[in-house]
C-alpha cells in the first residue's frame, strides 16, 4: 500500500496478514471504497432511466409475464449496448483494437478515444482544480462558466489580435487566460470582502453576464469573424495554438501536461506553502485566522482570484488547445463539472486529477453513445450528478452497502449561510 | 430599584439601540447615488434628445375603460423627472435620517425610471400598460421561488436547489398536462416533482448532514441532466402528445378588470398569478401570526431552544422543505402550462437563482420577496419593450439587466442581510 | 412533588459522564448539584429534561419511573430548566419566547399574543419577575433574559425548576435578587435543583449539597455540616488552595497607554464609550464587570481585532489605535481570546500548526514563502512538555483535546515569544481546577516576568486573586479603578453602576448620535 492510499484507511495492527488487511480497506467507508460504490451507483441509476425511456426494454417488461426471460434479455443488452458504446468511446473500442492487431493498421483510431477523452480531462483538471482551491477556503466558486469565457475571450483576444512567433506567443495566450480569467474570479471576491456578497449568487449571475457579454461582443467587430453573419470569433492562428503531443492526428496536446503541471503545484502550494496555509486556516476558522493576525478579507480575494485564474487557463486550454474560436454559449458543462470534480476529487488536486479523467471519459464516451447507441448525451450529467450525491453524503452510502465506518469519508467543506 | 422600574429601563434601553441599528452611512450612500442619477437624467434623457420629441405612453388596453394615451415632451418630462430624483436625493443627505429613507430612496429611482421611459419611448408609442401587465407574468414564478426559499430558509435549511425544482415542475408540468389534457393534472405533477425533489434536499441534508448548499447546487445539475435526457428521450420522439399542453387562459375579475391602468395589469391574468398571491399573502400570515409559523421560525432562529421546548426540530424541517418543493414545483409549472404550452431545455434560465436573490432582498419575508420580484420582473418587461423600441442599447446588454440588478442588490443595496440565525447549519440531537 | 435520579449512567464513546449518579430533590426545598467544570452536571441536567438519553438508572417522580424522550415528556411531568446558554431566540419577543411551544391559540391556530401577555403579567407580578413581554430579547441585559427563561418554566407550571449555573453572568446584587426569587418560588411549594460550582453560593442558598466530581457523587451534606474548604475538597478531590500565591506587584512604565477609547459594535451601537487606562510593565489589571458591559469590546480594541471609533491605543510607546491584528502582534500584544474555540483555535488543524498560527510565515516556521513542517512539528513536541499538553502527540488535531488542554495550547502559543502586553479574556471559563490554577500561574509568571497584563474576567473571585488594580466597567465606561482589597461588595456595586462615593453617570450607553 503506498503512502496516499494508507493515509486513506484506517491503521490496521501490524502483523494483520495482507489479504486481511485488504478485506478489512474494501468493507470500511473509506475514500477509495466511497467514491468506487458511488461510480457504480450512478452507472445503477443510468441504466435503471434507460430502462425505462426505451420503448424496447419497455414493451419487453410489459409482456414480463409471458417472458421473463426476454424483459432482461432486451434490458440488458440496451444497457449493454449504451455503456459498451461509452467505454469504447472514451477509453478503447475492442472492434478497433482487434482490426488494428489483424492488420497492423489503423492504431491512430484505437488510441482516439484515450486522446479525446484526455483532451476532455485538460480544462476539467483546470477548472476543477481551481474551484477545489476554492472549497478549501470555504469559498464556494460556482462562476465557472463565466471565467472560462473571460480566460477564453482573453486569450482569443491575444490568439489573433497579436503576432508574434510561436513559443512567445503561446507564453501571452496562456497569461492572457489566466488573467481574464483572475479578473472574473476578483469581482465576486472582491464583493464578497467589501460587501458581504455571497459568492454563491454573484458568481451565478456572473455566468449569465459574461455569457451575454459573449453573446454581444462575437456580433461586433474585431471579435466576429470577418464575413459572417454567425456569432462566431476569428479563428486563432497556428502560433496561439498549443502543440499536438502525438503527431497531428491525435488531438492531446501541451494543455494536458499545462494542467497536469498545475494540479502538481497546487498540492504543492496547498500542503506546503504559507499563503495555502493561510487559506486552510481561513476555510476551516475565519475568526481564529483574523485572531491570528490573517487578513480574511484578502484572502478571500485571494483565492477567488487564484481560483478563477486557474479556470481562466482551463478557457485557454480549449480554444487553444482544440477549437480555436469561440462560439456562442461558451463554457457551460466544463464550468459545471469542474464543481463536480472538486467534490469528487475532495478538494485534492490529485483527487481532481482522477474525477476528472473519470467525468472527461463519461462525455466523451457519451458523445459515442449518443451516436451509435441513440442514447441522449445528458444521460452521462444525470450519472455525474448521482455520484456526487453519494460522495457528498458518504453515511448514505455506508448504509446502502453496509460499510464499517472510516474517518476519512467526509467531504471537507462547510459552506457558511449567506451571511458576509 | 423596583421591579417595574427595571422592566421599564429595559424596554427603554432596547428603544435606544433599535435607533442606531441602520447605519447613516448607507442613507448617505443612497443620497449620493440620487444626486447622481438625477444628473445623469439631465444629461443623458433631457439634453440628449431633439426639443420637440414627443413620447406617448398608452394607458389603457382591453378590458378596461378607456383612458386617452399620454403624450409627453420628453425634455421638460426628463428636466422635472431629474429635478425630483436629485432634489430627493438632496432631500435623504439633508435630513440624514434613516426612517422613511427607502422611501425616499424608491420615489427618487421612480422619477429617474419615468424619465428613462420617455426618453426611451421619444418619437414612438410605449404600451405602458402592458409593460406593467407583463412585468406581473415575469414576478409570478420569482414569487413561487422566493416563497420555497422562505419555507425552507425560515426553518434553518437552505434551499439553492430553487433552480432545479423549476424544471422538474416545469417538465412534468407539461408532460402531465399534455398527455392527459388536464391543466389541474399538470399542476399537481408539477407540484410533484418539486416536492420530490425537496424530499431529496431533505434527506440527503437533515438525515446525512450532508452540506445543504453542495446538494442544493448538485440537484439542479441532476434536474438539469434528467429533464434534458428525457427531453430527448421522451418528449421530442412524440413531441404532440407529449410536449404540447395547452395553457391556461387569463380570467378576468368582472368588474375589477375594468379600472383603468389595474384591471388589465392585476385582474385579466391566468391561475399561476392569482395563486401566487394567495399563496404569498398565506405564508406571510401563518408565518408570523400562528403558532405554525412561531414554531418554524424559531426552529430556523435557534433550534436547540425550539428542542428545549418539545418542538420537533427535523420534523419541522422536513415538513418545510418539502413544502417548499411543492411550491417551486408550482412554480415551475408556471413556465410551461402558464406560459408557452411546451418544455424547452433549460428553460428556467437561471431564475431559480434570482428568485433567491429576491428572497434575500426581501429579507426573507414575503412581501419584501414580491417587492423584489416585481423589481426583477420589470427589468425583464423592460428589456423586451426596448427591443421593439430599439433604443440603440444592444440586445446582450438589456438581456443582462436582470443578473446586474441581482448583483446590485446582494452586494450592497440590501446591506447587511440578517438570514434566519440557523440557517444552513446542519442540526443533531447530541 | 419529589424527584429522584436513581444510578444514572450516560456514556460518550469511551467517556463516562455520569456513572450511577444518585439524587433526590424534595418538595420545597433548593439542591445544590455541585461540581466543578467537567464533572458531568450538565449531561446529567440534560438527561432528566430528556435532551439526552440515559445509559443506565432510573427517574421518578413522587415515587414513579419516567422515561422523558425529549424535552417536552419532561415539560408535562413538571420539570423546567433555565439553561446555562439561555434557550431564547433573540429576534423574538419576550411573549414569543415564553409561550413559545406552549402557544395560547384561536380558532385556526392563530396566536392568542394578548393572553400570552396576560399571563406573563400575572407571573410576573406573582414572581417578582420584571420584564416587558413585547421587549424584543436580544435587547434585553442578561438579567432581564434569565427572568425570561425561569418564566418559560413558571408558564408551563413547572413543579420542580433546574437552574443550570445561573449566577455566571449576574452581578453579586443580581445574584441576590434571583436568590430571593428562588425562595419565593420554593415558598410557593416548588423545589429547584440548583447547578453551581461556585461555593459561596451553595453555603449561601442551599438546603441540601450534592457533590459529583468525575461523573459520580462524592456525598452528600448541608451547609449547616460543612464549609468552603471542605466542600473545595470533595469537589477536587484534593485539598485546593483557594488563593493564588503572588509577590506584590513591582510595576514600572507604562506599557497600555488608552486614552477617551470608543468603540462601536456590529449594530452601531457605543460599546466602549471614552475609556481611558493604563497598564503598566510587572502589573495586573483585571477589568471586572457583568458581561456584556464592554469589556469583550475593550480587549477586541486593543489587539486590534475591533475598530477604534475615537482615542487612541498605544503599547510601548507605538501608537496601535488603527492597528491590523497582525501589526498588534508584531508590537509584542499577546492575545489569548474569550472563545478559545471560535477565536483561538482551528480545532480541525494539529496542535503543532495551532501553535504557530500567528507565525506560520515567519523564520524559523517559513523560508521564502514555503512552510518547514519539520520545524513546526519539532517545536510543537517540545511545547507539549514545556506547557504541560496532555496529547499523545503534536500531530492530533486540537479539536480532540479537553478544554483545559486546548487551553494550554492557546497559552503556549501567545506566551511563547516575547510579549510586552498579555491579553487574556475570561482565561479559565469551563476550565478544571488543575487548569485553571495552571493558567492563573502562568499569567502571574508573565507579570513577574516583566509584561504587563490585562485580564477580562467576569468571575470576581479570578479578579480579586489575580488583580493588582480592577478597573470596574459599567454600560461602556469605566465605573472606577480600585485595589482589590477593597472588597466584593464594593465591586460589585460598581459592576452594578452604583458608585458609593459619586453618582453613576446617567442614562443608556451611548447617548450622543
Amino acid at each position: 500500500m503506498s503512502a496516499a492510499e494508507s493515509a486513506l484507511a484506517s491503521p490496521s495492527p501490524p502483523g494483520t496478514p495482507w489479504w486481511r488487511r485488504v478485506l478489512a480497506f474494501v468493507t470500511e467507508a473509506n475514500v477509495a471504497v466511497v467514491t468506487l460504490l458511488a461510480v457504480v451507483g450512478g452507472l445503477v441509476v443510468g441504466a435503471l432511466l434507460i430502462i425505462v425511456t426505451t420503448p424496447a426494454t419497455l414493451h419487453a417488461w410489459g409482456a414480463v409475464g409471458r417472458a421473463p426471460g426476454a424483459a432482461f434479455a432486451t434490458s440488458f443488452s440496451t444497457v449493454g449496448n449504451a455503456y459498451g458504446a461509452l467505454f469504447a468511446g472514451s477509453v478503447i473500442s475492442p472492434s478497433a483494437l482487434g482490426h488494428a492487431l489483424t492488420t497492423g493498421r489503423g492504431w491512430t483510431g484505437v488510441f482516439t478515444p484515450i486522446s479525446e477523452t484526455l483532451v476532455s480531462a485538460t480544462p476539467l483538471i483546470l477548472a476543477g482544480t481551481g474551484v477545489a482551491i476554492g472549497f478549501s477556503t470555504g469559498v464556494f466558486n460556482i462562476g465557472g462558466q463565466g471565467q472560462l469565457i473571460a480566460g477564453a475571450l482573453a486569450a482569443t483576444y491575444v490568439g489573433f489580435g497579436v503576432s508574434l512567433p510561436l513559443v512567445p506567443h503561446l507564453v501571452l495566450v496562456v497569461l492572457a487566460g489566466a488573467a481574464g480569467g483572475a479578473l472574473a474570479g476578483f469581482i465576486p471576491g472582491i464583493l464578497k470582502a467589501r460587501t458581504g456578497a455571497h459568492e454563491v449568487i454573484v458568481t451565478i449571475m456572473l455566468n449569465y453576464i459574461f455569457l451575454d457579454l459573449l453573446a454581444y461582443l462575437l456580433t461586433t467587430h474585431p471579435l466576429q469573424q470577418p464575413g459572417q453573419s454567425n456569432s462566431i470569433s476569428q479563428t486563432i492562428p497556428m502560433t496561439a495554438r498549443l502543440p499536438h503531443l502525438f503527431g497531428s492526428t491525435l488531438r492531446v496536446n501541451l494543455g494536458l501536461l499545462i494542467a497536469l503541471a498545475v494540479a502538481a503545484a497546487a498540492s504543492w502550494f496547498m500542503r506546503k506553502s504559507t499563503l495555502g496555509f493561510e487559506f486552510t486556516v481561513i476555510g476551516a476558522n475565519p475568526s481564529a485566522g483574523r485572531t491570528a493576525g490573517m487578513d480574511a478579507r484578502r484572502a478571500t480575494i485571494a483565492v477567488l482570484t487564484i481560483s478563477g485564474a486557474l479556470v481562466g487557463l482551463a478557457g485557454m486550454s480549449t480554444v487553444s488547445g482544440t477549437d480555436f474560436f469561440l462560439s456562442s454559449g461558451y463554457g457551460g458543462a466544463v464550468g459545471f463539472n469542474a464543481i463536480t470534480v472538486a467534490l469528487l476529487g475532495r478538494n485534492r488536486p490529485l483527487g481532481v486529477v482522477l474525477g476528472s479523467l473519470l467525468f472527461a471519459a463519461l462525455s466523451t464516451g457519451g458523445r459515442y453513445m449518443q451516436a451509435v447507441a441513440s442514447i441522449p448525451i445528458d444521460l452521462t450529467t444525470v450519472i455525474q450528478a448521482v455520484i456526487v450525491f453519494m460522495v457528498a453524503t458518504p453515511a448514505l452510502v455506508r448504509e446502502i452497502f453496509r460499510l464499517r465506518e472510516a474517518g476519512a469519508g467526509k467531504i471537507l467543506l462547510f459552506t457558511k449561510g449567506w451571511g458576509g | 430599584m423596583s421591579a417595574g422600574e427595571r422592566a421599564l429601563s429595559d424596554a427603554a434601553e432596547a428603544a435606544a439601540v433599535d435607533a442606531r441599528l441602520v447605519s447613516l452611512g448607507r442613507v448617505r450612500g443612497m443620497g449620493v447615488f440620487l444626486v447622481l442619477l438625477g444628473v445623469v437624467t439631465l444629461m443623458a434623457f433631457a439634453l440628449g434628445v431633439t426639443g420637440g420629441a414627443r413620447a406617448t405612453f398608452l394607458l389603457s388596453t382591453p378590458p378596461s375603460i378607456d383612458l386617452s394615451p399620454l403624450v409627453m415632451s420628453v425634455r421638460p418630462v426628463a428636466i422635472a423627472c431629474a429635478l425630483v430624483c436629485g432634489g430627493l436625493g438632496i432631500v435623504l443627505l439633508v435630513r440624514l435620517r434613516t426612517q422613511g429613507s427607502y422611501l425616499i430612496f424608491s420615489a427618487g429611482f421612480c422619477a429617474f425610471l419615468w424619465a428613462f421611459l420617455a426618453w426611451a419611448a421619444r418619437g414612438n408609442t410605449l404600451n405602458f400598460v402592458q409593460m406593467l401587465a407583463e412585468t406581473m407574468v415575469a414576478a409570478t414564478p420569482l414569487v413561487y421561488g422566493s416563497l420555497s426559499g422562505i419555507l425552507c430558509e425560515r426553518s434553518g435549511v437552505v434551499n439553492i436547489a430553487i433552480e432545479g425544482q423549476f424544471l422538474a415542475g416545469a417538465f412534468l408540468g407539461a408532460m402531465i398536462g399534455s398527455a392527459t389534457g388536464n391543466l389541474w393534472l399538470g399542476v399537481v405533477s408539477g407540484a410533484v416533482a418539486g416536492a420530490l425533489f425537496g424530499a431529496l434536499l431533505a434527506f440527503l441534508a437533515l438525515r446525512y448532514g450532508a452540506d445543504q448548499i453542495i446538494v442544493g447546487v448538485v440537484i439542479v445539475a441532476f434536474c438539469t441532466g434528467l429533464t434534458n435526457f428525457l427531453t430527448a428521450q421522451v418528449l421530442t420522439p412524440d413531441q404532440t402528445t407529449l410536449n404540447s399542453p395547452s395553457t391556461f387562459s387569463p380570467f378576468a375579475v368582472p368588474l375589477l378588470d375594468k379600472i383603468p391602468i389595474a384591471g388589465p395589469v392585476l385582474f385579466d391574468q391566468n391561475v399561476f398569478f392569482y395563486g401566487a398571491f394567495a399563496l404569498l399573502v398565506l405564508v406571510h400570515v401563518t408565518l408570523f401570526h400562528t403558532r405554525w409559523g412561531l414554531r418554524v421560525r424559531a426552529v430556523g432562529e435557534h433550534p436547540r431552544a425550539a428542542q428545549s421546548v418539545g418542538i420537533h426540530v427535523l420534523s419541522v424541517r422536513y415538513r418545510n422543505v418539502i413544502l417548499g418543493g411543492v411550491v417551486a414545483g408550482i412554480g415551475g409549472a408556471s413556465f410551461t402550462i402558464g406560459s408557452i404550452g411546451e418544455f424547452s431545455a433549460q428553460m428556467t434560465a437561471g431564475l431559480g437563482y434570482v428568485a433567491l436573490a429576491a428572497m434575500i432582498f426581501g429579507r426573507w419575508r414575503p412581501f419584501g420577496a414580491l417587492g423584489a420580484a416585481l423589481l426583477f420582473g420589470f427589468a425583464v418587461s423592460l428589456q423586451s419593450f426596448l427591443a421593439v423600441l430599439s433604443v440603440g442599447i444592444p440586445s446582450p446588454f438589456l438581456s443582462m439587466a436582470p443578473y446586474v440588478i441581482t448583483i446590485a442588490v446582494v452586494s450592497g443595496l440590501v446591506g447587511r442581510v440578517r438570514p434566519p440565525a440557523a440557517d444552513g447549519v446542519p442540526y443533531s440531537l447530541e | 412533588m419529589r424527584l429522584e435520579l436513581a444510578g444514572i449512567t450516560k456514556r460518550f464513546g469511551d467517556l463516562v459522564a455520569n456513572d450511577g449518579i444518585d439524587l433526590s430533590v424534595e418538595e420545597g426545598e433548593i439542591h445544590c448539584l455541585l461540581g466543578e467544570n467537567g464533572a458531568g452536571k450538565t449531561t446529567l441536567m440534560n438527561v432528566l429534561f430528556g435532551l439526552l438519553h440515559a445509559d443506565g438508572g432510573e427517574i421518578r417522580i413522587d415515587g414513579e419511573p419516567v422515561r422523558f424522550s425529549d424535552p417536552g415528556d419532561a415539560v408535562r411531568r413538571g420539570i423546567g430548566m433555565v439553561h446555562q446558554h439561555f434557550m431564547l431566540v433573540p429576534v423574538f419577543s419576550v411573549a414569543e419566547n415564553v409561550v413559545l411551544g406552549f402557544e395560547p391559540v384561536r380558532r385556526l391556530g392563530f396566536l392568542d399574543r394578548r393572553r400570552a401577555r396576560a399571563e406573563i403579567r400575572r407571573l410576573s407580578a406573582e414572581f417578582g419577575l420584571a420584564v416587558d413581554p413585547d421587549a424584543l430579547v436580544e435587547h434585553l441585559p442578561v438579567g432581564a433574559q434569565q427572568r425570561v427563561e425561569i418564566l418559560k418554566a413558571l408558564i408551563r407550571d413547572a413543579k420542580v425548576l433546574i437552574l443550570d449555573e445561573p449566577t455566571a453572568v449576574l452581578t453579586p446584587q443580581e445574584t441576590e435578587a434571583l436568590f430571593t426569587i428562588m425562595r419565593s418560588l420554593v415558598a410557593a411549594g416548588r423545589s429547584i435543583l440548583f447547578i453551581t460550582h461556585k461555593l459561596k453560593e451553595v453555603l449561601a442558598v442551599a438546603d441540601r449539597i450534592t457533590v459529583v466530581r468525575l461523573g459520580r457523587v462524592v456525598g452528600h451534606t448541608t451547609p449547616a455540616e460543612t464549609d468552603e474548604d471542605q466542600l473545595a475538597a470533595m469537589m477536587v478531590g484534593r485539598s485546593v488552595e483557594l488563593v493564588v500565591h503572588k509577590e506584590p506587584a513591582r510595576p514600572g512604565e507604562a506599557v497600555l497607554e488608552i486614552a477617551g477609547l470608543r468603540v462601536v459594535d456590529d449594530r452601531g451601537v457605543t460599546v466602549v464609550d471614552d475609556v481611558s487606562l493604563d497598564v503598566r510593565a510587572g502589573e495586573i489589571v483585571a477589568v471586572a464587570g457583568v458581561q456584556g458591559n464592554g469589556q469583550t469590546e475593550l480587549a477586541e480594541a486593543v489587539t486590534g481585532m475591533r475598530a477604534v471609533a475615537a482615542g487612541t491605543i498605544r503599547v510601548g510607546g507605538r501608537d496601535l489605535s488603527h492597528a491590523t491584528p497582525r501589526r498588534a502582534i508584531e508590537a509584542g500584544v499577546a492575545n489569548v481570546p474569550e472563545d478559545r474555540q471560535s477565536d483561538g483555535l482551528v480545532l480541525s488543524l494539529s496542535i503543532a500548526d495551532n501553535l504557530v498560527l500567528n507565525q506560520y510565515d515567519r523564520a524559523p516556521y517559513a523560508r521564502h514563502g514555503a512552510r518547514r513542517l519539520a520545524r513546526v512539528r519539532a517545536d510543537g513536541e517540545r511545547k507539549l512538555a514545556e506547557f504541560d499538553i496532555r496529547a499523545p502527540s503534536a500531530a492530533v488535531a486540537v479539536g480532540t483535546l479537553s478544554g483545559g488542554n486546548q487551553q494550554k495550547v492557546v497559552v503556549a502559543r501567545e506566551l511563547s515569544r516575547p510579549v510586552k502586553l498579555l491579553v487574556c479574556s475570561q482565561p479559565t471559563r469551563g476550565l478544571d481546577v488543575g487548569s485553571i490554577e495552571y493558567v492563573h500561574r502562568r499569567i502571574v509568571a508573565e507579570r513577574d516576568r516583566g509584561a504587563a497584563v490585562l485580564l477580562v474576567s467576569s468571575e470576581l473571585d479570578e479578579v480579586l486573586a489575580l488583580g493588582d488594580r480592577v478597573a470596574v466597567m459599567y454600560r461602556g465606561r469605566i465605573a472606577g479603578v480600585v485595589d482589590p482589597s477593597v472588597g466584593r461588595d464594593r465591586i460589585g456595586l460598581l459592576m452594578a453602576g452604583i458608585d458609593a462615593v459619586a453618582p453613576p453617570p446617567g442614562g443608556a450607553k451611548g447617548e450622543s448620535p
